[in-house]
């Protein structure tokens, strides 16, 4: 120790010191630091065979090598066309197939949800590998993330909600229309990791929450909340899908207005 | 002439005589023979039918019956009600068929609370269709003036009353009374008048936001500090490389939720939205220019009546108003392309500060939200 202490103001001590924090540092961080999910686990094999699929299933629209379809000018709205895979990740594949969007059955504005999906979770996983191989893009969310019963924060959650999800999905997450037929779908029933996958990834014409807009906390909040939501489920009984005047007012038109001029036919009768 | 009121003074035969025979309508088809009358009579009220009940006492009977019954499910949803109340915890779920999932105790005081009005009020329809009095009866207005004498007395009263309260000996009561009640008008109209036109002024508050400025130099104009665009919620402050391309930031102003009062009030006008758009997507100069390397910020307070127009599509870049479906284009400074609003939507012009965070360059150059009269002047 004394030996140590005599030698402390060597002009070597300095680059000594230095040298030993950059390594604590950077083993500390190779240590501490999330792994991109990405890297789990991907083999050549799955490449390849994801791009068989790809080749077979969404070149079409795409393009054989995912450099996608730029659509005539002004004719956005329709045609066959898509828009390039490089960069759109591992979990924007995931998302699309798995809620059965892609393949899209016909150009359309909307890519609706499909419950019967063709496809298996190898078969997804190889063309998100795929996908994920031609540049880098979002990869799936940690399970961390995802486990909104025992972390998440619904009331934060409902606060992050109404700023920036309410005016398209609706207050009640019970979705709503967009322009020339678009429309934002319900939140019921959609699986946590895809309500996480749609944020990061913006499908279709949803922007893009990324990380630095909406963080995993927020965005696993923001799952809480909505399916705290639907737990709690409707005191009222009929929610007429949640939609609002139209549906209501239809309502209450036909039933309570029925109602009222089937009173005032039996008040006005005579009696027998 | 038949009297109106007595039917059955009507005169069927002299009528005959004139313009032929007299058809009920419910008869079948007659075929006329053209003729006018010479006048229309009053045909007068048609006889009265007497009901089953006036005819029948078991009929009487069974209508006393039924109205009981009718009254007695009023008491027992009355009862049900107290019952439901008291018995069923709010936070019980039960299912109805054709509702689905529904709050027992909701369904239960419902129903309840139904039956106890519906059956007082079918009760007492029912009674009246079947048991009170149905004689059409015809009663004559009186004349409203009152005889002369009654009259008379009135004034005699009112002048005396005046009188021998020494209004016409003291004219001092009359002057200040007449005064006091004549000012009592005054907080009334002042309330009325002072909130409008040129003493309030009410519509400068919609000319300046606050990303005017908070703090005020010595004229009272807003002193312009360049603040932040900050998260909404989260209220932390953006940098542009956090902002990919097609994302959608909601922005308010840097020290909004330092102030003591009226957050809200100012958070209506101050919301902003951030979009990042491909430069080269940008129709407008304008808009390009106003932003920071694609990065735009719009008011998100609708020109229309001032719903939040947050729906913003990616891909087609067009900003929805949820209201009323008012549309604006993003690559084209905001223009409307369909819906009732009348003005595109001020543009926020931003840049970055020394620490490398979007701040906003300049405050709103025109008032934000719907229009209103005045706002041409401002």
């Amino acid at each position: 120790m004394n030996a140590l202490a005599a030698r402390r103001r060597h002009p070597a001590a300095i680059a000594l010191l230095l040298m030993v924090a950059l390594l604590v540092t950077g083993g500390l961080y190779a240590a501490l630091a999330p792994e991109p999910a990405a890297a789990a686990a991907v083999t050549a094999d799955q490449v390849s065979e994801g791009q068989a699929l790809f080749r077979a299933n969404c070149a079409s629209c795409h393009g054989l090598n995912a450099e996608g379809n730029a659509p005539d000018p002004g004719q956005e709205e329709e045609g066959a066309y898509g828009p390039t895979l490089v960069g759109a990740g591992a979990a924007s594949v995931h998302f699309q197939m798995e809620t059965g969007r892609m393949p899209m059955a016909a150009p359309r504005p909307q890519a609706p949800r499909v419950n019967q999906v063709e496809f298996s979770d190898e078969q997804i996983e190889a063309i998100a590998a795929y996908v994920a191989s031609l540049g880098p893009g979002p990869a799936r969310p940690d399970e961390e993330w995802l486990d909104w019963e025992g972390q998440g924060d619904a009331g934060r959650g409902g606060t992050l909600y109404r700023s920036n999800c309410a005016m398209c999905h609706s207050s009640a997450a019970a979705g709503g229309a967009l322009t020339r037929g678009k429309y934002a779908p319900t939140l019921e029933d959609v699986e946590p990791v895809h309500i996480y996958e749609a944020m990061l990834t913006g499908p279709q014409n949803m922007p893009v929450f990324n990380d630095a807009n909406l963080s995993p906390e927020d965005k696993r909040d923001v799952i809480a909340y909505v399916k705290q939501m639907h737990a709690t489920g409707n005191p009222g009984g009929l929610s007429l899908g949640n939609l609002g005047p139209s549906s209501e007012a239809l309502f209450i038109w036909v039933f309570g207005l029925g109602i009222m001029i089937g009173t005032a036919v039996w008040v006005g009768q005579k009696g027998a | 002439m038949a009297d109106a009121n007595h039917p059955s003074d009507y005169d069927a035969d002299a009528y005959e005589r004139e313009v032929g025979t007299a058809v009920s309508l419910d008869t079948g088809d007659h075929v006329g023979d053209g003729g006018l009358p010479e006048r229309f009579e009053n045909p007068g009220l048609p006889a009265h039918q007497p009901r089953m009940a006036d005819l029948d006492d078991g009929a009487a009977k069974r209508a006393e019956r039924q109205v009981a019954t009718l009254f007695g499910i009023s008491v027992v949803g009355t009862l049900g009600f107290l019952v439901a109340y008291f018995a069923v915890p709010t936070d019980a779920r039960m299912f109805f068929p054709g509702l689905g999932d529904v709050s027992t105790s909701n369904f239960l005081l419902g129903v309840t609370l139904a039956l106890s009005l519906l059956g007082i009020g079918a009760g007492a329809i029912h009674w009246a269709k079947t048991l009170m009095p149905d004689v059409e009866e015809i009663e004559l207005r009186h004349p409203m003036r009152s005889a002369p004498e009654d009259r008379e007395k009135f004034g005699d009263i009112v002048l005396g009353g005046g009188e021998t309260a020494q209004l016409t000996r003291r004219p001092l009561l009359k002057y200040s009374m007449g005064g006091a009640l004549g000012l009592f008008a005054i907080p009334l109209l002042v309330q009325l008048v002072g909130s409008l036109g040129p003493f309030d002024q009410p519509f400068r508050r919609l000319a300046t936001t606050f990303w005017d400025g908070h703090e005020v130099d010595g004229d009272g104009n807003p002193i312009f500090v360049r603040p932040r665009l900050m998260r909404d919620p989260q209220n932390t402050p953006v940098r542009p490389e956090e902002v990919p391309i097609g994302s959608v930031f909601h922005i308010q102003p840097e020290g909004l939720l330092d102030l003591e009062s009226h957050i809200l009030e100012e958070k209506a006008k101050a919301s902003v939205v951030l979009m990042r758009l491909n430069p080269s997507d940008f129709v407008s100069e304008k808009a390009r220019d106003w932003g920071y390397e694609g990065i735009v910020a719009y008011s998100k307070i609708c020109t229309h009546v001032g719903c939040p127009v947050g729906l913003y599509e990616q891909h087609t870049h067009h900003l929805l108003c949820p209201c009323h479906q008012s549309t604006f284009d993003v690559t084209d400074d905001c223009k409307v392309i369909f819906g009732p609003a009348k003005r595109a939507l001020p543009q926020l012009k931003i840049t970055v500060d020394d620490e490398g965070y979007l701040v906003a360059d300049q405050p709103f150059q025109e008032p934000v939200g719907p229009s209103f009269w005045e706002r041409e002047r401002l």
